[in-house]
């Protein structure tokens, strides 16, 4: 045994195995990405940034019933509500979230019983301060807007295994 | 007492329990929807089926079948029943379904989600996946009323609003119309309810169907702050659960105890919440060449003690509030006997009662409890329904036990139960007091009860009419003498003694032009201070105190301090605080605590702890929280008899929801208030 680990030893067997697996890769496909410019593939179910939905109509899907207030373990969302002005619906005179506080667990988006909270495809939403990520429900609302084409597209592939 | 097997347990109970009773002696809780402790059985919705041998051989409403209608075994074993056979699981599922047939299952917009009964039993026994894919019916909404907003597709008819109403309320407002899918719970011809205990039916729908309309869509139960508290609309001082969001108080609800309040409260005690955010006074003022500016308390205190070093102690006097608790008064009393004055009343209604006579001569000496027991009722010169709504239900379901003669002497009115009318003024007590009449049937009785309202006692001859009352109340133990007072702080300041000392003025005399060169309003503004004193006003609400004031110290509402308060039987209650007064508001002790110290007689408190250890070694059962120290009935025999004056009786309460700052600040009373008008107009047409 002292013999083997001796001519090991002697001719650098370890030593030229690390270069040979150091080498090997200078000749595979890069799996690194040119970030902005490229982007990987992402999941159907991908929780991102939150957005609010509207229905087709413009309507806007929540409903006040407070369940994502509820069940949030981070207590990130603070909704308050009254009968609207105009058809005394139940509606949220105001709908935050303190992205700070968010930990994406997407229970939100699972509580909802009408798909109005849900976490989008977005993940690029870093700011320069600390107040840009609190969220109101303008903000929320506005999300939904812009990104609506994708989370519909993501709600409807994922539905079937739903 | 009968014998009965509850899946395996076997328990004693009285023969005429119903087999839900009996289960619960066991410790089984059977689902319900229909039947309510405090109504009387109906037996619709079907939940409550359980298995029974000994009985049909088939699901049985345990609601409605009581004990003695089982039979006993072949060899005389007792009769079974079962709670969670498998009958009666399938017999639960099969009656969840049919009710859900037609339930709209809108909970996430459903007020009542999170404490419904439906939500939470279609958990719990429920099947887990609905097979009824036809379409619901749907059923208009009905106006019922400002408070009781109506959703009426949830409604599952189980009739408890209708019975509670018929049964408790005595006014039969609502009623069920049609038949099977088309039964509707409605109001006649959709008119708003009359009744003062009407908010009491969105806490007994089991279901979302009659919401409390002022609080639609503000909160979810989760999201309360919970404080257990006490009611000062009225003298019952009813307990009440106050429910907080933030530093808002959003709603309040009964809290169940049997011996006051049972598990029902006035609208005024429930719906009076938004006048605690109206009008409100969140900082000291100062009266500047007539108008009121906002000053620092420095400033007020400055104000007031260079006030109090220019007058002699004879010129300065307090007057008690309405819905001040023991602690406020007890400190106010505290300093006016630093300052050395002698002009301290409570009695802004000026009735003629005094703890010189006697604590008997002022309390429900009967309890509220007693009613239950009393055998024939003489009303005095009062209205209970307005004075206090929740007693008057009491009173009426004594009436419906049966075999209790009522009358009244002073104002008719609708009281929702019989009775017969004696008379308007004390001439006919007087005739009653000689046994004439009415007479016959209180001497003939063995628990006479005598009810004298408020109004009664507050007029020039107050003390000879309760020396009237008196002398047929008390019947060897039984002590039936029973004042209603109209103010929740009226029993714990007369006991702490806040009345005029040697030579000291009544409120009354106070109030006149002249009487006085300083004054303090503790709270009080049902009295009319004539111009010329000084007013200093410490109280919640920009009310007629705070009009005439010269001095604003603002306080806490009854909500926003720990406070004791006596009820008008002399039972001693503790009301928690459940949020903070607002803005620069402090506690009412806290202020007279800290104007002692201005004024350089500084009171021997720092703390609340302090102010009661004081409180409780100057009146002993204020240590005895929820107990009622009885009074001995000796004094109520030494009452001076006087001359009586020809006045007819009137209440005190001309109008049920206005009667204390909060409930004045209140928009939801004012609509009530106008619409109770409109209807008292429609019916005199």
């Amino acid at each position: 045994m002292q013999i083997a680990a001796a001519i090991k030893s002697l001719f650098l067997k370890e030593f030229f195995g690390a270069f040979f697996l150091t080498f090997r890769y200078l000749l595979k496909p890069k799996p690194t990405i040119n970030y902005p410019h490229e982007k990987n593939p992402q999941s159907v179910r991908y929780r991102g940034e939150h957005a609010l939905r509207r229905y087709p109509n413009g309507e806007e899907r929540c409903i006040a019933c407070k369940l994502c207030e509820a069940i949030c373990p981070a207590q990130a969302i603070t909704i308050e509500a009254e009968p609207r002005g105009n058809d005394g619906t139940r509606r949220t005179t105001r709908y935050d979230i303190d992205m700070t506080k968010c930990i994406y667990c997407g229970y939100c988006q699972e509580a909802c019983p009408v798909d109005a909270i849900v976490e989008g495809p977005n993940a690029e939403f870093a700011t320069e301060t600390r107040e840009e990520l609190f969220y109101d429900k303008q903000r929320l609302l506005a999300n939904g807007d812009t990104w609506e084409r994708e989370i519909a597209r993501n709600l409807a592939a994922d539905a079937p295994y739903r | 007492m009968a014998k009965i097997i509850v899946d395996g347990i076997e328990v004693d109970v009285p023969a005429e329990y119903t087999l839900l009773q009996a289960a619960e002696t066991a410790g089984k809780e059977i689902p319900r929807f229909c039947f309510h402790e405090r109504l009387s059985v109906a037996g619709n919705c079907r939940m409550c089926l359980v298995e029974v041998k000994g009985g049909p051989p088939k699901p049985t409403a345990s609601c409605a079948m009581s004990v003695r209608d089982l039979r006993p075994g072949p060899n005389g074993e007792p009769p079974e029943m079962f709670t969670n056979s498998p009958m009666v699981k399938k017999a639960r599922e099969g009656v969840m379904e049919f009710l859900l047939i037609n339930h709209p299952l809108d909970c996430p917009i459903c007020d009542q989600g999170g404490e419904c009964d439906l939500q939470d039993q279609a958990l719990a026994f429920g099947r887990d996946r609905s097979r009824y894919s036809e379409n619901k019916n749907a059923i208009e909404n009905k106006y019922i009323g400002p408070l009781v907003k109506t959703e009426m597709t949830r409604c599952i008819q189980c009739t408890r609003c209708v019975r509670f109403t018929a049964e408790i309320c005595g006014t039969s407002d609502m009623g069920n119309i049609g038949r099977g899918e088309d039964s509707e719970i409605t109001t006649y011809l959709q008119s708003a309810m009359r009744s003062e205990l009407q908010g009491n039916v969105t806490d007994l729908c089991p279901v979302g169907a009659l919401l409390p309309r002022p609080q639609n869509f503000r909160a979810r139960p989760w999201e309360y702050t919970k404080t257990p508290g006490v009611d000062v609309s009225d003298a019952l001082g009813a307990n009440i659960r106050i429910d907080t969001r933030g530093r808002e108080v959003i709603r309040i609800l009964p809290r169940l105890n049997d011996a006051v309040n049972e598990e029902w409260i006035s609208d005024k005690a429930r719906q009076s919440v938004d006048g605690l955010k109206l009008q409100r006074l969140d900082r000291p003022y100062l009266r500047e060449n007539g108008r009121l500016r906002p000053a620092s308390w420095t400033e007020a205190f400055n104000a007031i003690a260079a006030k109090v070093k220019a007058v002699s102690p004879e010129k300065i006097g307090f007057i008690g509030g309405d819905l001040s608790s023991v602690e406020d008064l007890f400190a106010a009393k505290a300093l006016a006997d630093k300052l050395g004055v002698n002009n301290v009343d409570c009695r802004q209604d000026g009735a003629k009662i005094h703890p010189k006579n006697g604590r008997a001569t002022y309390l429900f000496n009967a309890t509220v409890e007693g009613i239950d027991a009393a055998d024939a009722l003489l009303i005095v010169g009062s209205n209970p329904r307005w004075e206090s709504p929740v007693l008057n239900a009491r009173i009426r379901r004594r009436w419906r036990a049966g075999d209790f003669q009522i009358a009244v002497v002073g104002e008719k009115h609708d009281l929702t139960y019989p009775y017969e009318h004696l008379g308007a003024g004390p001439d006919t007590l007087a005739k009653v007091a000689r046994g004439e009449g009415f007479g016959a049937v209180l001497a003939k009785a063995e628990r006479p009860l005598i009810l004298v309202g408020a109004g009664a006692l507050a007029r020039e001859d107050g003390e000879a009419i309760a020396a009237l009352a008196a002398k047929l109340a008390v019947k060897g133990d039984w002590n039936g003498y029973s004042v209603l007072h109209a103010a929740a702080s009226r029993v714990g300041a007369l006991d702490i003694g806040f009345v005029p000392g040697e030579g000291g003025l009544s409120a009354a005399a106070m109030a006149k032009a002249g009487a006085l060169d300083l004054l303090f309003l503790v709270g009080a503004d049902e009295i009319n201070v004539e111009p010329g004193a000084f007013v200093v006003y410490v109280g919640t609400h920009g009310d007629r105190g705070a009009h005439r004031a010269d001095v604003i110290l603002p306080g806490a509402a009854y909500t926003e301090k720990s406070g004791l308060y006596v009820n008008t039987e002399g039972r001693v209650q503790l009301t928690d605080r459940a949020g903070f007064p607002p803005g620069d508001a402090r506690e009412d002790w806290a202020i007279f605590r800290a104007l002692s110290a201005v004024l350089g007689k500084t009171l021997p408190f720092d703390s609340l702890a302090q102010l009661r250890a004081l409180l409780n070694k100057a009146v002993p059962h204020m240590a005895r929280i929820d107990q009622i120290e009885t009074a001995d009935a000796g004094a109520l025999a030494k009452l001076p008899a006087g001359a009586l004056t020809g006045a007819a009786f009137v209440s005190p309460i001309t109008d049920f929801y206005l009667t204390n700052p909060i409930s004045r600040a209140s928009k939801v009373m004012a609509e009530c208030s106008a619409l109770a008008k409109g209807a008292l107009k429609q019916a005199a047409e």
